[in-house]
């Protein structure tokens, strides 16, 4: 009987479709979180201390960036809770700086990258045609030399200073922006809706704006987590190799290699040697804290896909 | 008729109170809710229901086999007499391929792009040891012909991309039957082809299961389609069996009313009139595609306030005509003619005016709607961008077109993954209605829906053109969709225009050529129809 | 002519077009070198006319096409030029050719790169093979969040570990990789464990994860699907119906990471201070001896790219549609 009811009161209002409970984006936002896997949730902590960090280095760190004391290779304790480093800087502090310019740097580029690389992206993704083949086959260019080897180059002949490693790593990074903004986009181009606001007469700015950001936004979103881990081990790198970000400013890349020769003294004293293992591990702890959030929010998006 | 015999006594498949789940959006949902299902030897059951109905799952679920992500939680699955809801997968591995085969809906992707057809076809059977590997290429060049495939001592040297997406699903007909399966599971085999091809193949499957007296569940969306092929049929509904009976009793005498509906859309029949006043001309068109050319010299008329349906197969030109009228492709030749004034060709050219009076529907209506805008962005955009209404004119106005589809308020604030397909594509329609059009090209606009969400949009569209005195350009391939609503109708065929004229006089001898064949093609609610259409073209 | 020539031919031709912009990209960032370049480089008691020279040998004020083809012609026939370093402000040259400085450390780069490539390749192939299979398994999760962690550290945050443990603690290892011309096979061997263990590592994370990856989507197709209901076992799926079809996406998986592994040597070389091009480039980079720096970074480029193009060329011929074309 009630297969009968089903058929003689079809109306298209009562047809079903999935509707969900608004709620606000706060609610939805606590709600993801409440089914986040531990892995996610732990990255997020870390993220938001690393945040802090950098914010309030000034307050949290005991003494200056660049203040030297009269003991070179302090051991660890008393004054100095990881000891000094070469010249007598305290190495607490400088961790605590270095979260502030290493990472504060790296996000700076990947804006930087994601203007770049986004714009040019969305450009060839719409106006297709010549415009799209000079704009890939550049990057493909671009792209045939691995970026490190390539931002070791540009230093080279550009000089090595904070100005100069931003800027070309964002170049560099903003040619995998723009592949991938490129293939988003045009995935939404070709779609109906584009087509019906095209039809309608619609100016392109705003097909841009109402059409196809809102729809490429959470791609984007997941790449700049990926990208933040490039842009953030590559200056780590570079640092590292003494090309990147230049002393005085506390840097974890160049605190590594400062303090390497340490690691020699590791059995008379196990923690001298790992004071150059202290800001090595700060990169791998956020680069993994990123990447755990990442992964959630792929899986978190990708899922939706999959519904139907 | 169908001349072989079923043996009443002999059970070779028995299914009892099966229940499957499936995983999405983190929980698992039910998708068969109990059903029973006994099968004889040599005998056809049609599965028969709408997407969701949970038919391929069950077909499946007869091998003893669950899709990624799909998990049995109850029932029985006995074959001759063997426990497969027991078995273990190697167990079951022995059965698959050489007594129970399957044959899948898109050939296309289920052969394996890198190997010869031949060794894909006797795969089962030499693994099996059932013959070997001579005996087996014999059998199966053997297969071939009797499906009447082009060449069949050579068809089965090529790779899967090298033959055509008809003569695969054949192939993979004789791949099922390379083993002499006792029971062949047909997943919607011919839904992915073109009418006239799938005659072809349907009768070639049905002269083979009779040959060798195989026992097969075909299933299918088509009623007219397991006509054909089956002894039995079983209507299915979300994961319930709704009835079962014979295909004769059932076509003649349906129980349910929700059988008897899915019959119904081909009685909704619209008195066709003509109108001298003609409102859109496409005169002598051609177009293309970069080099290749898609349309040649096209003339189609399109008198105000009636319908004309463009009926062709993939390939005819029919959407690209649609392409070519709102200028998304400028014609290499020709014009086109809108209240007597010729448009401009390309879309850039056009006034405001102009697009407003020319809209579009798609067939998609998921991919024609902005997934993050709301109902009331979608339907009242146009209304704000033609007629420059705000605030509290425009919610209103929103509402009453809402409510001209037979929707209201209540939708204004959801988003079009909130909607059901039906309720999408009146979405879509309220949004062309906003720009007050005197055109509306369809495009295919029903063929994603299920039957009765299909009936409900097409008399909508009716009393729309009823009221409005709006002109419809109605693309389809569905010829029974073309009996319902049109006033007039044109046939392409490979680009070109094969006939115009009224409904009447198209559908009534003599035909061209081809009109002729694609109407014959096209099968009927009648077990018959296909002897007589095979008898027909002896 | 069969397609498949053709299309592998049309891929060299591009390869060779992709080498030929990458050599003008690096050489024309020659011309932007600051033009107090000379300057800078000779110290500040550099005489005019020594600077005049220096600028004259670089043939700054010769037509850049010239410039380009003497260069090229150049690197063909194996002269790189010579390096800045070794000259000072009375004009004394002792710079030696960038041969000569490359060419011993190119062989102990490509012999490091190597060892890591032979232990790795089959390591991650083996691994993502096995994960994909397992799918969701204890034994997946683990290597998945073990090797998502790896990816995340920095090559010399790991070289570091592995010298603090295996070299300072105990030591089994020697820390510094400081092998000399003429030292026996094994002997060489020993000293690059630690170096080698370091690529390895970096390296199998994102060769692993990224087979897994492919052999998934594999695994998803629908012939798959089909051929497990024609009765064919976990093994034939894998090596009848998937492998044949799985060349193309792991030969670029390969082709990605020996790429990156190309890259990484430059940062491993330095922590072991291992005698190789990514250190001499290194150093180059700090005392802005361009023509080295240049030299380097065109072999990691024509690396780089031989190595893309020889994954695109299996990707070709192992594709059935090209290989039998209609």
């Amino acid at each position: 009987m009630n297969k009968e009811s089903k058929i003689h009161d079809y109306s298209a209002k009562s047809e079903v479709g999935f509707v969900r409970t608004r709620r606000t984006r706060l609610q939805r936002i606590l709600l993801e979180l409440r089914k986040a896997p531990p892995t996610a949730i732990i990255g997020l902590f870390i993220i938001i201390f690393y945040i802090i960090l950098a914010l309030f280095a000034g307050q949290i760190a005991p003494y200056g960036e660049a203040e030297i004391f009269p003991i070179p290779y302090a051991p660890w304790g008393g004054d100095h809770i990881f000891g000094t480093d070469q010249i007598g800087r305290d190495v607490y502090t400088r961790l605590i700086y270095g979260a502030r310019n290493t990472v504060g740097i790296a996000i700076i580029t990947t804006i930087l990258a994601f203007v770049i690389g986004g714009f040019f992206g969305l450009l060839a993704a719409i106006l297709g045609s010549w415009t799209d083949q000079i704009l890939s086959r550049l990057v493909d260019v671009m792209m045939a030399i691995p970026s490190l080897i390539f931002a070791l180059m540009l230093l080279s002949i550009f000089g090595t200073n904070a100005i100069n490693l931003i800027i070309i790593l964002a170049v560099l990074e903003s040619t995998r922006v723009f592949r991938l903004t490129r293939a988003v986009g045009m995935n939404v181009v070709v779609m109906d809706y584009v087509e019906v606001a095209r039809l309608r007469g619609e100016k392109i700015g705003w097909v841009i704006r109402k059409e196809i950001l809102p729809n490429i936004l959470p791609p984007l979103v997941a790449e700049f987590g990926l990208r933040f881990c490039f842009t953030f081990l590559a200056i780590a790198a570079l640092s590292f190799l003494g090309v990147g970000i230049q002393p005085p400013s506390a840097d974890w890349g160049s605190m590594v290699r400062e303090n390497a020769g340490l690691i020699n003294f590791a059995h008379y004293d196990i923690k001298a040697g790992l004071t150059p293992l202290l800001p090595a591990a700060a990169i791998a702890i956020l680069t993994v804290a990123v990447n755990f959030v990442v992964d959630w929010f792929l899986q978190k998006t990708s899922g939706i896909r999959d519904e139907k | 008729m169908k001349n072989k015999t079923i043996d009443k006594k002999k059970i070779l498949l028995s299914m009892s109170n099966i229940h499957i789940e499936g995983f999405a959006d983190e929980r698992w949902h039910k998708i068969i809710k109990g059903i029973d299902l006994t099968l004889y030897r040599g005998e056809i059951l049609g599965l028969i229901g709408e997407s969701g109905a949970g038919k391929s799952t069950l077909g499946l679920a007869a091998m003893g086999f669950a899709r990624p992500g799909c998990r049995f939680t109850g029932g029985e699955i006995i074959f001759d007499s063997m426990k497969l809801h027991d078995m273990s997968e190697n167990q079951k591995r022995k059965l698959w391929g050489t007594r129970i085969a399957y044959v899948a809906q898109s050939a296309a992707a289920a052969f394996n792009p890198a190997h010869k057809l031949i060794n894909q076809t006797i795969e089962s059977a030499v693994r099996s040891k059932i013959k070997n590997e001579e005996q087996a290429v014999k059998d199966a060049n053997h297969l071939y012909k009797e499906l009447q495939l082009p060449e069949p001592d050579k068809i089965g040297f090529r790779y899967p991309h090298q033959v055509s997406g008809g003569q695969l699903q054949r192939v993979m007909t004789a791949m099922a039957m390379s083993a002499t399966p006792d029971l062949i599971i047909f997943d919607e085999p011919t839904t992915a082809l073109d009418v006239t091809t799938q005659v072809e193949v349907l009768a070639s499957m049905r002269h083979i299961v009779e040959q060798y007296n195989t026992a097969a569940i075909y299933i299918t969306h088509d009623l007219s389609v397991v006509a054909q092929m089956a002894d039995t049929i079983k209507v299915l509904r979300y994961g319930e069996e709704i009835e079962q009976s014979k295909t004769n009793e059932m076509l003649s005498h349906p129980k349910e009313s929700y059988t008897k509906s899915l019959w119904s859309v081909r009685s909704i029949e619209k008195q066709e009139k003509t109108n001298d006043d003609i409102i859109l001309k496409v005169d002598n068109v051609t177009a293309a595609y970069g080099s290749s050319k898609v349309l040649f010299n096209v003339d189609i008329r399109l008198p105000r306030g009636r319908t004309v349906a463009i009926v062709g197969e993939s390939g005819s030109g029919k959407s690209t005509t649609a392409r070519v009228i709102t200028g998304l492709l400028p014609p290499l030749n020709g014009k086109v003619t809108f209240n007597g004034k010729t448009l401009p060709a390309a879309l850039k050219n056009r006034s405001k005016k102009e697009l407003q009076k020319i809209q579009m529907i798609y067939q998609m209506a998921d991919v024609a709607m902005n997934p993050k805008q709301t109902v009331s962005e979608i339907v009242g955009r146009p209304l704000e961008f033609y007629q420059g209404m705000k605030g509290k004119v425009l919610d209103k106005k929103t509402i009453e077109l809402l409510e001209m589809i037979e929707l209201d308020e209540s939708f204004m604030d959801r988003l079009p993954n909130e909607l059901s397909g039906g309720q999408k594509q009146r979405v879509c329609i309220a949004r062309a209605l906003a720009a007050e059009p005197e055109i509306i090209i369809c495009d295919e606009v029903t063929s994603a829906l299920d039957q009765i969400v299909q009936e409900g949009i097409l008399k909508l569209l009716m009393r729309l053109q009823k009221e409005l005195n709006v002109s419809y350009l109605f693309i389809t391939h569905d010829i029974s969709t073309v009996k319902a609503i049109s006033d007039e109708v044109v046939v392409m065929f490979q680009g070109k225009v094969v006939e115009q004229g009224s409904k009447s006089s198209i559908f009534s001898p003599p035909h061209p050529e081809y009109t002729e064949l694609l109407l014959s093609a096209v099968p009927e609610m009648d077990p018959n129809w296909l002897n007589n259409y095979l008898n027909s073209r002896k | 002519m069969h397609p498949i020539i053709i299309t592998v031919l049309q891929r060299l031709a591009l390869g060779i077009l992709t080498l030929f912009l990458v050599s003008l990209v690096i050489f024309l960032s020659l011309d932007f070198l600051p033009g107090d370049f000379g300057e800078a480089l000779l110290g500040q008691s550099a005489r005019e006319d020594t600077v005049a020279a220096f600028r004259k040998e670089l043939g700054l004020d010769r037509p850049i096409m010239i410039r380009y083809f003497d260069w090229v012609g150049g690197v063909l026939t194996g002269d790189l030029g010579s390096s800045f370093s070794g000259r000072n402000a009375s004009g004394i040259d002792r710079s030696r050719t960038v041969v000569d400085l490359v060419a011993p450390r190119l062989s102990n780069t490509l012999f490091l790169a190597l060892t890591a490539a032979v232990i790795a390749v089959p390591l991650s192939l083996f691994l993502g093979i096995t994960t994909a299979l397992y799918r969701g398994s204890f034994y997946d999760r683990a290597i998945n969040v073990t090797t998502l962690t790896t990816i995340s550290f920095p090559e010399f945050f790991v070289g570091y570990i592995l010298i603090l443990i295996l070299a300072t603690l105990y030591p089994v290892f020697p820390s510094l990789a400081n092998i000399e011309e003429g030292s026996p096979f094994l002997d060489r061997l020993y000293k690059i464990a630690l170096p080698a263990m370091t690529l390895t590592l970096v390296i199998v994370a994102h060769m692993m994860r990224m087979t897994r990856a492919a052999i998934i989507n594999l695994l998803a197709s629908p012939y798959i699907e089909m051929a497990r209901l024609k009765g064919a076992s976990a093994s034939e799926v894998i090596l009848r119906h998937a492998l044949p079809n799985a060349w193309a996406p792991i030969a670029t998986v390969i082709a990605f990471n020996l790429a990156y592994l190309v890259v990484g040597v430059v940062v491993v070389e330095v922590v072991f201070v291992y005698p190789g091009i990514g250190q001499l480039m290194v150093d180059s980079v700090t005392v802005r001896d361009v023509p080295v720096v240049q030299a380097c970074a065109l072999i990691f480029a024509a690396t780089y790219i031989i190595l893309n193009l020889i994954a695109d060329i299996i990707g070709i011929i192992t594709n059935p549609r090209i290989l039998h074309p209609r």
